[in-house]
């Protein structure tokens, strides 16, 4: 017995460093820059350094948490407009993405195995080269002159987009919610094919032949079972592009232009702007616990749909 | 009178050389249970795909109930199937599933409900209505399937491999009462199956397919006591083949001579002498003993034992004969103690009735 037992042990022991290394990964990059943002967050300037919120003076340790960087937050609307306007963009970008994801990943996903590794190249590919020279193609791309422009000026489609305020004027495609969405939904689009490509290709297309049996038209089969049955893809890839849209401050900068408000922006400003690093991070603290709320709900939802089912 | 469900010179062509279906002809009436039986890659799937409306017939007709299904999408037939798998959906509850395609059909909220409650009641599973499929047994998951493929009452039921995802034991028992449950609806149904013993139980009508044509048609007893050809012979049960050729033909008898016999069949054959002729003989229908009968000329061999292999309700035997072929037999084990046990070794005649032979042209 002792020669079958010793090995499972060391196994089981094994087991436990491996489980372990994802954890000391989420401490070490995660957990301990949040404590310190967050630190920070409650802390006030000291000149041009940081002042500590702890103070040791004549045998007496004082704690000092500064909320007014918070408060702040509510005091000036420019802060709740930001936040609301990032939420807005990044819901846009998550359902721009979806819309044009959502029939990519399902063209991938049916066509011939041997085009599939061809295709999912095609969706790698624009990763080969610098992020930033992408979004900087874009300018070119929508300023006038550019054949974006050009086509669409000429098919009358910036009249639509003024109608649906992502433009203020016909002629001017740049610095415009517009420029920033086509940005982001560019940059994004990736994230949301990928794990919506891996369900959809995984689906047992006898499902499909029994709903078409059963008397669903190939319509009605797609909303009734192919839908449904990727909501995991669908729900992975909204998060993987709605959380760091949120945050995002790349694109906003270069395609944004004024009125396209992002949090990302603000946030750079007061560090690197104003210096005001506690205010900075107060911000920051606030964009993670947005991101972090809806997945939370998110998962108590999943939680309690399991629950129903058994 | 026109069959009810008419397949008529249907041919199915993948390209590349072989030929799925190859001019196919069946009738089938009105509340048969029909069985296409063959090995794997025989073309009955893709037979039974082109009656669901997956498949195209390349050419030929299918004609149900006087309507050509020619063209008719999958969704427009009024045809179910259950399939190997069950491909139940996995994101819907058992009630869910079972009310699909009534809801497609666009039925009434009351009457899909009523007809939902009726199917549960029919496959015994009425407490499970909540469940998903993926916490339900196998055997529940095929009586779910069986279920949402009759709700919507369709006019021929197909029914692919039914029960070749169960174990063994459940098997049997499920064989019994998914016929019950077909009869008791009264659909025509179209089985498709490699397992000889699931056809033989469930259907009334088997037709044996191999290469894309069918062999033989007819009841399962017909198809076993009176194969057409060697293929078929071979193909249902267990079967001794002996070549031989036709020595004497008598009005009320011919003789066979084999390598290591000669048989003396009683039945309706007539030949020319010389020609030559296979017989079959079943493993069961074969006696042993120890002591020659009185008559050795005909219908009985000499062997020695070279292997035994018990089954608790029978036993089977190979035996070994003078020419070096085997002779496999089977004995019912009607006693608990046989007082003369046959052994490994054992020198034992082998003999048979005149009418327990199969003769054999092809």
């Amino acid at each position: 017995m002792k020669t079958i037992g010793s090995p499972k042990l060391r196994g089981a022991s094994g087991a436990r460093w491996v489980i372990g290394l994802p954890y000391l990964w989420l401490l070490v990059f995660f957990a301990l820059p949040f404590l310190i943002v967050l630190r920070i967050s409650f802390s006030e300037m000291d000149a041009v350094r940081v002042a500590d919120i702890w103070s040791y003076v004549d045998g007496t340790l004082s704690l000092k948490l500064r909320l007014a960087n918070y408060l702040f937050l509510g005091e000036d609307d420019l802060y709740i407009r930001a936040y609301l306007s990032s939420l807005r963009f990044a819901a846009m970008t998550t359902a721009g993405c979806l819309l044009i994801g959502y029939p990519f990943a399902y063209f991938m996903a049916r066509s011939s195995p041997r085009r599939q590794p061809l295709l999912m190249m095609l969706v790698m590919l624009p990763f080969w080269t610098s992020f930033l020279l992408r979004v900087y193609a874009w300018k070119g791309l929508l300023s006038e002159g550019g054949w974006v422009y050009g086509l669409i000026r000429a098919t009358g489609l910036d009249h639509l987009l003024q109608a649906l305020h992502l433009i203020e004027t016909p002629g001017m495609l740049m610095n415009t919610p517009f420029s920033l969405l086509i940005g982001m939904i560019y940059t994004y689009l990736p994230f949301m094919i990928l794990p919506l490509y891996a369900n959809l290709s995984k689906m047992d297309m006898r499902l499909l032949e029994a709903a078409a049996d059963l008397g669903a038209s190939p319509w009605v089969a797609f909303w009734r079972v192919t839908v449904p049955l990727s909501r995991a893809g669908i729900v992975a890839g909204s998060m993987l592009v709605f959380i760091p849209c949120v945050g995002e401050y790349v694109t906003p900068e270069l395609l944004g232009g004024p009125q396209s408000l992002m949090i990302g922006r603000v946030l750079w400003d007061e560090f690197f702007g104003n210096n005001d690093w506690p205010l900075a991070s107060a911000i920051a603290v606030v964009v993670i616990l947005l991101v972090l709320l809806p997945m939370a709900v998110f998962n108590k939802v999943q939680e309690q749909a399991k629950g129903r089912a058994s | 009178m026109t069959p009810y469900l008419q397949i008529d010179q249907v041919v199915k062509d993948f390209g590349g050389g072989a030929v799925a279906v190859d001019g196919v002809s069946i009738d089938i009436e009105r509340g048969e249970i029909f069985a296409l039986l063959g090995s794997s890659g025989c073309g009955k799937t893709t037979l039974l795909r082109m009656l669901a409306g997956f498949e195209q017939p390349t050419s030929g007709r299918i004609v149900l109930n006087g309507q050509d299904l020619a063209g008719l999408p999958p969704y427009a037939r009024p045809i179910n199937i259950m399939f190997q798998s069950y491909a139940l959906f996995p994101h819907l509850s058992v009630w869910d599933n079972i009310a699909f395609g009534l809801r497609r059909e666009g039925c009434a909220k009351d009457e899909t409900a009523q007809r939902v409650e009726a199917m549960l009641k029919l496959v015994q599973l009425e407490k499970y209505a909540r469940r998903k499929p993926h916490q339900l047994s196998g055997g529940q998951q095929q009586r779910v399937a069986l279920a949402r493929s009759l709700a919507k009452r369709p006019q021929l039921l197909l029914l692919d491999e039914p029960l070749g995802a169960l174990d063994k034991k459940l098997r049997e028992e499920t064989q019994i009462e998914l016929v019950n449950i077909i009869r008791e609806v009264g659909v025509t149904c179209v089985m498709v199956t490699h397992d000889q013993e699931e056809a033989m139980t469930m259907a009334s009508r088997i037709a044996v397919m191999s290469e894309g044509r069918i062999l033989q048609v007819g009841p399962p007893s017909e198809i076993y006591e009176t194969p057409a050809t060697r293929f078929v012979a071979d193909f249902i049960g267990n079967v001794n083949l002996m070549d031989g050729r036709l020595s004497t033909d008598e009005p009320d008898h011919v003789i066979i001579d084999c390598a290591d016999c000669r048989h003396l069949v009683g039945h309706g054959i007539t030949g020319s002498v010389g020609m030559p002729l296979a017989v079959a003989l079943r493993p069961e229908k074969i006696l042993l003993s120890r002591q020659a009968q009185e008559d050795t000329r005909y219908n009985c061999v000499q062997a020695t034992i070279q292997e035994r292999a018990y089954f608790g309700a029978y036993t089977v035997y190979r035996l070994q004969l003078a020419s070096g072929t085997l002779l496999k037999v089977s004995m019912a084990n009607t006693e608990r103690h046989p007082d003369e046990a046959l052994h490994i070794g054992d020198g034992v005649w082998a003999h048979w009735p005149g009418t327990a032979q199969i003769v054999l042209t092809r």
